[in-house]
């Protein structure tokens, strides 16, 4: 065999490696810089969000159509993975915003996306998803949430909990039952606006890690909006709910790696300044194992991440196994190797003037939000025994 | 207004740099190559210009091959179109010879207004704008901080080590800038994505009418004999403190004319 620079398979086509460089260039300058800051005060990051408003980068997958950069899910992950290296909390402002236009991507009228989508292409406004309930997570179709008819009005009553950018978000995907006698089936998708009267937030949660990005509870008391705000067909919402988070997992998959790029990166340039015994630590074997297998680990989830992102461009049969595996072994891996990283600094790593203890904590959403891996894992399972 | 920005890819200052061992030329392998940082000023200084007074900007570079990746990066930032000049019998040009390449591909896009950086940080020589203006024979105003366009009246705050001095000219004219004149953008999604269907036109020396021996090693006025790396950095100057170590460190401050 000879060596053959023309053979393209698994390399990324030039643009998106474009892409990694020019977001990781504004990320480095302008995002890092507010990383630890947006962490210790649970203030939303306004700098980093103009920063990547100004490069495209806060929706880049929204479609020309409607006014935005047109991404393909590769190149959205891509720049995912990019913010989340230097800011996890940063990150969730492109990977939220996929994730509550997916719906609309996926299901609504040319009507209702051109009203829509057009705004946050420009950077005006963010979209939340809110499908979660206090007694409805892992068992979203038991959500309480209630859409009753009223001419050609809907009014919505109910809790969303656990809503990423809440309060922030200028619209908002609900999933609310329309018919509760038909379970799964009964259950529709709304775009509610943060104007609409009866909307309203609780208080931010408390949370250990992502603390840049608030996340709030979304109260609906009898919030009227017009039929024409249905997302799809009455009782497709939880289908619609459903096929997103098979997009959307990959979108959490590059955050994890992004994460776990960011410790990797600190804890690679630590340990060769770091001296104990006469000599840097990164030259004793004990410390290159670990840094070997967090590597590994590291760009398995990237190659499957990546595969996962293709599957979704293209709309894939098995999109829903590979968005779960992806999702769920990213993260994973994203835990073990920040916790590595820490690990790798010592008391320094376990304090807050080092910024892998952050990224540890980060990493800890990601195995949980957008289905536990514990769900990934049952998604795969049905999967791999459906046929 | 027709601005062209010259453009010039380096070996990244931030990596390990070294000259090629069998011609002493710049050693473009070794390191990753980028846009020439003052460079990027003068792209954003043209697009600037651009956006006030309309028109077109051009990038110019002259490089081997691989200098369209640097390219392809300047047209991301949103000038309008590229041309390289690429010729093998280019390598080895001493900055005469750029000067008169450069020069000859300018008279062939007619600028208005020609900006570029005030050094590269691999020849550092900023002699080419002084040499690129004299050969098209119009005004160089070099090492702005700020640069004014009022119709075809170019004003520029020239920066010197003591402040800066109010130089002006009319177009056409060369311009070259340091980074203090602005911050250049990033290239933006969409500019990647527009970048890949901007024209890049190349041109050889013979469509320039510039024979191979006025340049590359041929027509060089001056050779490059050899090299050395510099010198490892010695161990420096260790003050301990027996009770007068506040005075021999101001000593040596005022030493190095610090204080």
């Amino acid at each position: 065999m000879t060596s053959e620079p023309s053979f393209d398979a698994y390399l990324l086509p030039e643009e998106h490696e474009a892409v990694r460089e020019a977001v990781r260039e504004v990320c480095d300058a302008k995002v890092a810089p507010n990383a630890a800051e947006a962490d210790e005060t649970g203030e939303f990051p306004k700098a980093s969000y103009e920063a990547l408003k100004a490069a495209d980068f806060h929706a880049p997958h929204i479609p020309e159509e409607y006014g935005g950069a047109g991404a393909d899910a590769l190149a959205t992950a891509i720049v995912i993975e990019e913010v989340a290296r230097a800011c996890a909390a940063s990150s969730l402002i492109p990977a939220v915003n996929k994730l509550g236009t997916m719906p609309l991507l996926l299901a609504a009228s040319d009507e209702l996306k051109r009203r829509y989508l057009p705004p946050v292409a420009r950077g005006e406004a963010m979209f939340s998803y809110c499908l979660s309930e206090p007694e409805a997570g892992s068992d979203a179709a038991s959500m309480l949430t209630r859409a009753v008819p009223d001419g050609d009005h809907y009014v919505l009553n109910g809790v969303k909990r656990w809503i990423t950018n809440a309060g922030v978000s200028e619209y908002y995907t609900v999933f609310a039952v329309t018919d509760p006698a038909a379970r799964s089936r009964g259950i529709s998708a709304f775009v509610v606006e943060k104007s609409d009267p009866g909307i309203s937030f609780g208080a931010p949660e408390k949370k250990l890690g992502i603390k840049g990005s608030p996340t709030r509870e979304v109260y609906l008391d009898n919030v009227r909006i017009p039929a024409d705000r249905m997302i799809g067909d009455p009782g497709t919402g939880f289908g619609t709910a459903m096929k997103t988070l098979d997009h959307t997992r990959v979108t959490i998959a590059a955050q994890a790696l992004g994460i776990a790029q960011g410790a990797l990166d600190y804890a690679r340039g630590y340990v060769r300044q770091r001296r104990q015994f006469g000599k840097a630590v990164a030259e004793f074997q004990g410390v290159q194992f670990m840094l070997a297998d967090m590597g590994m680990k590291l760009e398995a989830a990237r190659q499957l991440t990546y595969a996962a992102a293709g599957k979704s461009e293209r709309g894939d049969a098995d999109l829903t196994y590979f968005g779960a595996a992806a999702k769920c072994f990213a993260s994973d891996a994203a835990m073990e190797i920040t916790t590595d990283a820490v690990q790798l600094l010592g008391g320094y790593g376990y304090t807050r003037d080092y910024p892998v203890e952050r990224m540890m904590r980060d990493a800890k959403i990601t195995q949980i939000y957008e289905g536990t891996n514990q769900v990934q894992r049952i998604v795969m399972a049905r999967q791999l025994l459906k046929d | 207004m027709n601005i062209v920005v010259l453009v010039k890819q380096v070996p990244d200052s931030g990596a390990d740099r070294s000259l090629r061992p069998d011609d002493n030329t710049v050693d473009r392998g070794s390191a990753g190559n980028v846009i020439n940082e003052m460079d990027e000023y003068a792209i954003e200084e043209a697009l600037k210009v651009r956006e006030a007074h309309g028109g077109e900007v051009t990038v110019l570079t002259m490089g081997p091959d691989r200098a369209s990746e640097s390219i392809r990066k300047a047209l991301s930032m949103g000038p309008d179109r590229a041309v390289h000049v690429l010729d093998d019998a280019l390598h080895g040009s001493c900055a005469v010879a750029t000067s008169k390449v450069l020069a000859a591909a300018l008279g062939r896009l007619g600028a208005d207004l020609v900006i570029c950086g005030a050094e590269s940080t691999d020849g550092r020589v900023q002699v080419l704008p002084h040499m690129i203006a004299e050969r098209l024979g119009v005004a160089a105003l070099t090492g702005a901080r700020r640069l004014a366009v009022d119709g075809a009246t170019l004003t520029v705050e020239r920066q010197t080590e003591e402040g800066y001095e109010v130089v002006t000219a009319s177009t056409p004219a060369v311009v070259s800038v340091w980074d203090t004149i602005n911050e250049p953008r990033y290239p933006s999604f969409k500019g990647i994505m527009a970048a890949k269907k901007k024209p890049v036109q190349t041109l050889s020396l013979a469509d320039l009418g510039i024979a191979g021996s006025e340049v590359g090693f041929d027509g060089a006025t001056s050779t490059v004999l050899e090299h050395t790396r510099r010198p490892p950095r010695s161990g420096g100057t260790k003050v301990t403190d027996e009770g007068s170590g506040g005075v021999r460190l101001v000593e040596f401050l005022a030493t190095e004319k610090f204080v």
